[in-house]
């Protein structure tokens, strides 16, 4: 008696709610379970033996090859995440503080635009713009700049970072734009009334309150593309796998399962740990700011 | 302020030239008479868009692509209604929780969302089709729908529909004759990011379609091959025009919803 | 100019009732015990600060919130089961309300979609409601481009369209400019005249409440503090709240020396002995810091050199301060061998010159316009 209001709206919000989420737990959670307790039990021939067994952990994680995608899934992921935050913040930065505000949303709209366009071909696009006979080496060697084509940038780890920094572009700039929106106005006069200097302004005021976008930026870029399967496969041509790759051989090509499953679910928490620090050393950042 | 400005601006605009680069050689490829994808270009031709036409299998992707894009943007934004209106007007326990669950597709790798669902689905012995293509699509639009229609359900003054109902209507008349056409912009956004982003998705596809082609599955089976290349070319040049046709078109209703609101504009998608 | 105030007789009927009304929000208590008669025909105000529970009574009269114990009744009908959309009553909201994507003419006919007369009556009854708010023509507009104070008077139209028993108003007048509320002021109580249908304001405004009320129902804490009309609102608060919050109040700490036959005896330092009798005194405020001394800043008078009263008290004070604001003067006055300084107000009429701080002076006061809370 004492809270019908409160229990009549709850109801009705779950109610509502249900719909999605019940989809949700059916199509997203009730796989990723499975895929969890597959993880646990033993590959037969051709089907799944329901004996638990830590085996496929301890073969995922000992396996040097595993160790070398997962390594190599880390360091393109890492420095993705770097390549796009550093090249998007001054473009986040250009857009909160030097566009008119009348202006803004068409930069965004301007920005957001290339991320919608078919995923596929811009990938492809730039195999075009990079490769052995691409727009960059055709045109040097036409114009007589390079005899040979240049190689660096040829089907390897950096066209592949390239590629990617080039995907994730606008997921880094908008949380740092928006971060870089809320920052009040009237502080960096404050800070610039008080006798420091614009790179001072910015580096003890801006900067720390740009932080949540920053790291907002570092996880959306970074969780997306350790997972990514398209750019090994088209840019490195499938000769340098990520973990993503790895996962499809071992479910599909390979048929094992569980040990497919011990991958994902080992993706799963490098991605969980990775986001996890992360977030922990923006709170840390920020207590120590205040 | 200016030098520092003026570069800031140098800067940015070579960014966009960055993200552009890919978009803008599309054309230039799809119209050149050279099979070859590099400079020199030839000469100007139409030949790739016609022999595009004319490939039954592309056909085929393309209806394919297009009836798992209307159903997917249609199921998610209808799911996203539900979840957007639940999560800016009421409270109820676990909430956060339940939306953070909920949205979480925007952020895990799709390649997790595809082969778990691959693996239940080939456990449950359930055939592989354009159907359940549309399930897994469902799943990822339903963020970005939840995320567009949030917006909108969230500017709408909370006593617009108690005003209609204390003037008689019922509930769900109230919802009707008032909510419904003011959030509609936002739904007509979310089914136009939906459509755009099932239409576009690969990997799902490509895992879950079984011996379906979709568009982004064609495009992906023919790069192998060097002389099916300028025809993709010029389906990719159709792809992204329709894209930003669309884009264009959601963000018109964006911004019209808005203005009908008597509000400001704030930003862009996402 | 307004008309002295219509009294309502007190014999007129009850439109509603509130009995015993409690209310909860989880652990929140948010009304606490509400008892209430409005009478047909009057204009009623809730009033108090935010946090009060005066706009959760509003909108449980109104059906949107449901009661934890307690009934409401409108027009001698319970409302238990009676939704918000079938009730007598209509609303206009605080922010209005306006359907942004209808016309004015569609926001006022919105009432009347389920009413079975004819379009050209119906168009008829829009036209006649909004002549009736002073918009005349103005049917084809399209809402969203209206001013605030169109708005409202649109908010007005749809409501009463309906021709409701109660018209219920949550703050109308609190997103408007100074200028534009108080002619809303003086249009809301010509229009409540004009329908006669009973009128319950929502408000915080004490001044609003004070020049629109019939009654006017103050309350603190989810309770009713004091029910009354406004000038014995004014002139007797039965509770130290109610005297902070409507207008302004001396206060000085007083000793009670006698209490006799319905007759308080006082000792105020500055002012001397007084006797009050029982309807001059009041509850004390809940900090209970002993008996103090009330009085409006009005109810003093400051003399001019050699003037004297007839009838009245005289006191000695020096002038501390003296704020000038046109068409009146605030001076603040230290009662002599005293260090308590009180507020008055004067008029400046012709003839009355503003007088300087620091000097000494003499005001003249009647025992008749103090309150004692105790």
């Amino acid at each position: 008696m004492a809270k019908p209001g409160m229990d009549r709206e709850a109801r009705q919000g779950l109610t509502l709610i249900a719909p999605p989420f019940l989809y949700a737990l059916a199509i997203l959670a009730a796989p990723v379970l499975t895929i969890l307790s597959y993880s646990f039990l033993t590959d037969g021939y051709l089907e799944v033996i329901g004996e638990f067994t830590f085996g496929n952990y301890i073969q995922v994680w000992s396996d040097p090859i595993v160790r070398a995608v997962l390594l190599r899934s880390l360091a393109v992921s890492a420095a993705v995440t770097v390549v796009t935050v550093l090249l998007a913040f001054p473009v986040a930065y250009y857009l909160s503080f030097v566009v008119k505000p009348e202006r803004k949303s068409m930069w965004l709209f301007l920005i957001t635009i290339p991320f919608w366009t078919s995923y596929l071909i811009r990938v492809f696009l730039w195999k075009v713009i990079l490769g052995y006979n691409g727009v960059i080496n055709s045109s040097l060697t036409g114009l007589g700049i390079i005899d040979q084509p240049l190689t660096f940038i040829l089907y390897n780890v950096n066209s592949m970072v390239l590629t990617l920094a080039h995907a994730y572009a606008p997921f880094a700039i908008l949380p740092i734009f928006v971060a870089l929106e809320k920052i009040d106005r009237s502080l960096l006069e404050a800070g610039r009334d008080l006798g420091e200097n614009r790179l001072m302004t910015f580096w003890r005021v801006t900067l720390p309150l740009a932080m949540p976008g920053v790291v907002a930026a570092v996880l959306i870029v970074f969780i997306p593309t350790i997972g990514d399967y398209v750019t090994p496969e088209l840019i490195g041509g499938g000769k340098i796998p990520m973990i993503a790759n790895l996962i499809q051989v071992q479910m599909l090509a390979l048929d094992n399962r569980p040990l497919g499953s011990a991958l994902a679910v080992t993706a799963m928490l490098v991605v969980a740990v990775v986001s996890l620090i992360f977030l922990w050393l923006n709170r840390r950042f920020l207590r120590v700011k205040q | 302020m200016s030098g520092r400005s003026n570069g800031l601006r140098s800067y940015a605009l070579l960014y966009l030239l960055f993200l552009y680069a890919p978009i803008l050689l599309l054309p230039l490829f799809a119209f050149n008479s050279g099979t070859i994808i590099a400079f020199p270009l030839q000469g100007f031709t139409t030949d790739w868009f016609t022999q595009m036409w004319g490939n039954p299998t592309l056909r085929r992707a393309l209806s394919n692509s297009l009836i798992i894009a209307v159903s997917a943007s249609v199921m998610a934004t209808c799911l996203g209604v539900f979840a957007a209106r639940a999560s800016t007007r009421f409270t109820f326990p676990g909430k956060g929780g339940i939306m953070g669950f909920i949205m979480l597709p925007m952020v895990l790798p799709e390649i997790i969302v595809a082969m778990s669902l691959l693996v239940v689905l080939l456990g449950l012995g359930v055939e592989l089709s354009i159907l359940t293509v549309i399930l897994g699509h469902t799943l990822i639009c339903m963020p970005y729908g939840i995320a567009i229609l949030s917006t909108a359900f969230s500017s709408l003054d909370r006593s617009l529909e108690e005003a209609a109902y204390d003037l008689g209507e019922t509930k769900w008349g109230a919802f009707r004759l008032i909510t419904l056409p003011l959030v509609m912009p936002g739904i007509i956004s979310s089914l136009l990011i939906s459509f755009t982003i099932s239409l576009d998705e690969f990997i799902i596809a490509f895992f879950l379609a079984g011996t379906e082609p979709t568009l982004p599955t064609y495009i992906f089976s023919q790069l192998r091959f060097p002389k099916q290349i300028p025809s993709i070319m010029a389906l990719g040049t159709v792809l992204v025009a329709l894209s930003i046709l669309l884009l264009g078109i959601g963000e018109y209703f964006r911004r019209r919803g808005i203005a009908r609101m008597g509000g400001k504009n704030g930003g862009g998608f996402l | 100019m307004i008309a002295s105030r219509d009294q309502r007789p007190e014999t007129a009927r009850p439109m509603i009732e509130c009995n015993e009304i409690q209310k909860y929000y989880g652990d929140y208590h948010a009304l606490r015990g509400i008892d209430l008669v409005i009478r047909e025909g009057e204009f009623f105000s809730l009033l108090g600060p935010s946090g009060c529970g005066k706009t959760t009574l509003l909108r449980t009269i109104a059906g949107f919130e449901g009661i934890s114990s307690g009934a409401v009744l409108i027009d001698g009908k319970h409302m238990e089961n009676v939704p918000a959309n079938s009730r007598p009553t209509n609303m206009v909201f605080q922010s209005y309300a306006i359907f942004p994507h209808l016309t004015v003419a569609q926001n006022v006919a919105f009432g009347l979609r389920r009413d079975p007369r004819g379009k050209s009556e119906k168009a008829a009854l829009v036209e006649e409601a909004l002549a009736m708010v002073g918009l005349r023509g103005y049917g084809g507009r399209a809402a969203h481009a209206l001013s605030g104070g169109q708005r409202q008077r649109v908010a007005l139209a749809r409501a009463l369209i309906l021709k409701p028993k109660v018209l219920l108003l949550d703050e109308p007048l609190s997103a408007l400019d100074r200028k534009m509320r108080e002619q809303m002021q003086v249009e809301l109580i010509k229009l409540q005249r004009q329908v006669g249908i009973t009128f319950v304001l929502v408000t915080h405004d004490q001044e609003e409440a004070l020049v629109m009320s019939d009654r006017i129902a103050v309350m603190f804490d989810g309770e009713i503090a004091q029910l009354d009309e406004p000038e014995t609102l004014y002139a007797r608060p039965k509770d130290r709240r109610v005297a902070d919050f409507i207008g302004v109040m001396n206060f000085l700490p007083a000793q009670i020396t006698r209490e006799a036959d319905g007759i308080v005896s006082v000792d105020v330092p500055g002012l001397g002995p007084v006797e009050l009798p029982e309807s001059q005194v009041s509850r004390a405020n809940p900090d209970d810091s002993g008996p103090v001394l009330g009085f409006r800043p009005e109810t003093m008078t400051l003399l001019t050199p050699g003037q004297s009263s007839q009838h009245a008290r005289e006191t000695d004070v020096v002038i501390d301060e003296v704020v000038y604001y046109g068409d009146m003067t605030y001076y603040d006055l230290r009662l002599e061998d005293t260090q308590h300084t009180v507020r008055i107000s004067m008029r400046n009429v012709f003839g009355r010159d503003v007088q300087s701080v620091g000097t000494k002076a003499r005001v003249a006061w009647s025992p008749g316009s103090l309150v004692l809370f105790r």
